[in-house]
């Protein structure tokens, strides 16, 4: 009797399994133009994204991955991983089964409960608090007129939007990895906010439910129409570990005229441990375009996590007047790499940019900025001021600086500075001698080096970036 | 309070001291003169467990615990501080942030709770008075772009935040225009109690016109080679360090 039973189950599982491989979510290893098709047809798609998928796979076959940067990457085989957000195999049920080390950050730095289960990829049932509070949130947007919802979403109820910016600011021709989340994104957010509409509240990834399992290809796009403003905050300061190493996202932002966007993020994808074994590979293309005449765009990122970091948010400065704005912190540990700056391409009459880069190194880790100023030959009295320091944290590690310049227009005026410099051991003393022990003063030290730009993030975001800062220097000192 | 016995020290194998005994009692100021490379500063340096020295023979006690075994914050937090000769810069940290993390450590320490906002700021407030320091110097980075003079005022401003058992001040007058050193003398003697001991360490007998001193030794090549009372430090004026040098040699 007891055999039938298990036969039936087994046989059922067996079934469902082998037939069904769309139903269960799960894409046999590497990538091909089925594979593309598959993504598309699961996420029931329609023809012109298909074509836009196949467009980029077809283009990424010719591509190599780049090797300019300052950055050792492992041979990485793009056969031997799954294109789709599989189910998590190994997934903890209970917090008592997540890495006690984790628990240990996620209380320091005060996440909820809920959360931390979310985090750890603990399946949650709908967190009743979030759920109202995101209905009633989307209300509110949805009376002024803002459009804020997943990429899915977007594609099925607003295509012509979709159609009409994805990709006019990073084509999938841009570079290798743009291409492979061109062909394969999972998902991502959509923003659009009406023109004169000053978004009431911070948008953030947190209010969409599906944040933490949009995958390893993430694709955003923000579009800010005329006379509009809108901040947004992607990220989060808690460790965030994920199944998959490689990570690839394409982040567009348009500002029409008068517009003001501001984004900020803070990434802490898992560093791999202390002998540089694991970790993420991130390797995003984020890019925003001041399309009309006096728009303004601002980047901030704290960038902690990561075991290689592959980023430049950038800015294309079109219309007249507009401006934009890099702030940065970087910070490597232990076996970390980071090669991560911006582009200011000018462009308007009048444009100005603004990039102030603060790299911190640990570690025998290694920690580049990479920036590039273009004035095109029609960008009469354009401005740029760069400001890239270097903090090094011991004798091991390695901060570097890559400026370069291309100035076509003689009425530009560009400015770099750039300095470097270590903590000293008469700052830890003095700390030490009023009290504060070592590794205090480190996080005291370190948020007193970055604070231009913490101060950039929105505030609960800022304080939660202090602590960050503190926390993944740990050990670092002493 | 603080007894050190046969304190000997190094730095890169070279000692610096040699043999140093020392009994600071509360209430008690004490005054260490001396020539340049005496060792003045390096005794300093030891009491407070700056990493750079090595201690190779000799205690100190401090209200009866080991210093010696302590942390450089915990001797901070048992009561002892320096007032440094040479303040450094921490950019970007507001003093404000500063004094309260010094504060909340040491009542950490204490196991005291962590000083309420409203009661920091009145504080801050009072003890700025105290020492006439500077609003827009307490609003700034720690010691940043601060001169000479301010600098060394903000350690007495530090001084008065923490309220120590035991201060030293090293060589806080080098450096100070005649104002600016009747400012700090004063912060210093309106901090001074039955219950806390100051130690002062200094080239010039200028300073001790200010703050009387209980005690005056004589710091030479590592050795405490003469102590009397402040009579010795008009003596040293007068006459220079040749004749201590020559008696010690002699």
């Amino acid at each position: 009797m007891s055999d039938a039973i298990i036969h039936e189950v087994t046989q059922n599982e067996y079934k469902y399994g082998f037939t069904t491989d769309i139903e269960t979510d799960v894409i046999p290893v590497g990538l091909n133009e089925e594979v593309v098709r598959i993504i598309s047809a699961k996420k029931n798609e329609p023809e012109w994204m298909l074509d836009f998928r196949l467009k980029a796979y077809r283009h990424w076959t010719t591509l190599t991955m780049p090797t300019w940067a300052h950055l050792t990457i492992p041979e990485f085989d793009y056969q031997s991983i799954s294109y789709f957000a599989a189910p998590r195999k190994n997934a903890p049920k209970s917090l008592d089964e997540v890495d006690p080390e984790l628990l240990k950050t996620f209380n320091r730095l005060g996440i909820p409960l809920e959360e931390q289960k979310a985090l750890s990829g603990i399946a949650v049932d709908a967190v009743m608090d979030s759920v109202s509070v995101k209905t009633t949130f989307k209300e509110t947007l949805a009376e002024m007129g803002i459009i804020f919802c997943s990429f899915s979403e977007a594609v099925e109820h607003h295509p012509d939007l979709v159609k009409k910016y994805m990709a006019s600011v990073v084509p999938y021709t841009d570079n290798f990895f743009a291409a492979l989340n061109s062909a394969v994104f999972s998902d991502g957010s959509f923003v659009y906010i009406p023109k004169g509409v000053r978004c009431p509240m911070e948008l953030s990834t947190y209010f969409r439910i599906n944040a933490i399992n949009t995958g390893q290809f993430e694709r955003t796009l923000i579009v800010a129409d005329d006379d509009s403003y809108v901040s947004y905050l992607e990220g989060c300061t808690a460790p965030q570990r994920d199944e998959n190493q490689l990570h690839a996202a394409i982040v567009e932002i348009i500002a029409m005229k008068n517009a003001n966007v501001k984004y900020s993020t803070v990434q802490n994808w898992y560093p791999g441990d202390k002998d540089g074994k694991g970790g993420i590979y991130n390797f995003v293309t984020k890019r925003g375009i001041c399309k009309g005449d006096n728009s303004h765009i601002s980047w901030t990122q704290v960038e902690t996590g990561s075991a290689i970091t592959w980023k430049y948010p950038s800015c294309v400065l079109q219309g007249d007047n507009s401006s934009a704005e890099f702030y940065s912190v970087a910070v490597t540990n232990h076996h970390q790499q980071a090669d991560t700056g911006t582009k200011m391409i000018h462009l308007g009459k009048n444009t100005r940019s603004h990039i102030l880069s603060k790299g911190i190194s640990a570690g025998v880790s290694q920690n580049s900025y990479r920036g590039l100023v273009r004035i095109s030959a029609k960008a009469e009295n354009a401005r740029n001021f760069s400001q890239c320091d270097s903090l090094l944290l011991g004798d091991k590690c390695g901060a570097h600086t890559f400026p370069y310049m291309e100035v076509n227009n003689e009425s530009a005026i560009v400015e770099h500075e750039a300095t470097t410099s270590k903590i000293s051991e008469d700052q830890l003393f003095y700390c030490n001698q009023r009290g504060i022990g070592t590794e205090d003063a480190v996080g005291l030290i370190v948020n007193g080096y970055a604070k231009e730009v913490v101060d950039q993030l929105p505030m609960e975001f800022a304080v939660e970036a202090q602590k960050l800062l503190q926390i993944t220097l740990e050990g670092s000192v002493g | 309070m603080l007894v050190i016995k046969n304190l000997h020290a190094s730095i890169n194998g070279k000692e610096i001291l040699k043999g140093i005994n020392l009994t600071v009692n509360p209430g008690e100021i004490h005054a260490i003169m001396g020539p340049n490379g005496s060792g003045k500063s390096t005794l300093s340096s030891v009491i407070t467990g700056n990493p750079f020295f090595e201690v190779t023979q000799g205690s100190i006690e401090f209200n009866g615990k080991d210093l010696l075994e302590l942390a450089p914050e915990e001797r901070a937090n048992e009561g002892v501080f320096l007032s440094f000769q040479y303040p450094v810069e921490i950019p970007g940290v507001s003093m404000v942030n500063f004094m309260r993390a010094a504060i909340n450590e040491k009542r950490k320490y204490l196991n005291e709770p962590a000083i309420s906002a409203s009661d920091f700021l009145r504080l801050m407030r009072e003890k700025k008075e105290l020492v006439e320091m500077d609003s827009k110097l307490t609003n700034r980075a720690v010691n940043e772009g601060f001169s000479g003079g301010e600098k060394k005022k903000n350690e007495i401003f530090q001084m008065a935040m923490l309220e120590p058992k035991l201060a030293i001040l090293d060589e806080t007058d080098s450096g100070l225009d005649i104002d600016a050193l009747r400012i700090v003398a004063n912060g210093v003697n309106k901090l001074k109690t039955p219950d806390n001991a100051t130690i002062v360490i200094t080239h010039y007998q200028r300073l001790l016109d200010y703050i009387t001193p209980d005690f005056v030794h004589v710091l030479y090549d590592g050795n405490i080679v003469k102590s009397g009372t402040k009579e010795l430090a008009l003596e040293l004026e007068a006459r220079g360090y040749d004749w201590i040098k020559q008696e010690v040699e002699a």
